[in-house]
């Protein structure tokens, strides 16, 4: 699914133009960016949480070469998914495709 | 921010539109994600991030509170990576905004669910 799939949900359910739907999907991203810029975590019930975190610098290795680097303190956003969310991709488990093969 | 502040947001950029229509595209938005995560299918947004679904073994759990061993099932979970533009956005923020620590908006979180119902 792509941004492009969300237009044409928005379009054939809510019934607005694509150019229309276009805007309002990009305002909507557009949006929740700028939040996020600003250090400001996003909630959205039933979805999940967008969270702002700063991390401290630490010392890291190259995985390739053993070589002791350092990680700058740097901002990361993570995503806490809702427990409905969770709960959407486990419901009829036994007929949902599935890539692993062990079960 | 929470759902209904986002819907408030996009509602005074877009004066031409009411509220209540932004609050209709954006539950369409989300629920068309969790539909498309429900199904396994990975999704996309440029600028953003992804979402893609990741499984997880079975597994024995423990009981924390009584150290009895449990079987965890097999499950799905949803996963997010964000993207580059984003990824830089958030981090050259650092040093111009603190983060915003829960606001009074932010604290009525519980009772958004009934109060789109």
């Amino acid at each position: 699914m792509t941004k492009a799939d969300l237009v044409e949900a928005v379009h054939t359910k809510v019934g607005f133009s694509k150019k229309e739907s276009a805007d309002i999907v990009e305002m909507v991203f557009d949006t929740m960016k700028d939040s996020l810029e600003h250090g400001q975590k996003i909630k959205i019930s039933g979805f999940g949480n967008f969270e702002i975190r700063d991390k401290r610098s630490r010392v890291g290795r190259n995985p390739q070469t053993g070589e002791v680097i350092e990680i700058s303190a740097r901002r990361v956003l993570t995503f806490k998914p809702s427990q409905v969310l969770k709960a959407a991709l486990n419901t009829g488990a036994a007929e949902a495709p599935s890539t692993t093969s062990n079960g | 921010m929470t759902k209904s502040s986002l819907i408030q947001a996009v509602a005074t950029k877009m004066p031409h539109l009411s509220a209540r229509d932004v609050e209709i595209v954006v539950n369409t938005i989300f629920d068309s994600m969790t539909d498309a995560l429900g199904k396994g299918d990975r999704i996309e947004i440029r600028g953003f991030g992804s979402f893609s679904v990741r499984h997880r073994r079975a597994r024995m759990g423990r009981n924390p509170k009584t150290g009895d061993s449990i079987a965890v099932p097999p499950k799905r979970v949803p996963f997010f990576t964000v993207g580059h533009e984003l990824r830089e956005r958030v981090n050259d923020g650092r040093l111009k905004y603190p983060i915003v620590k829960n606001r009074a908006e932010d604290d009525d979180d519980e009772s958004e669910t009934s109060a789109s119902a």
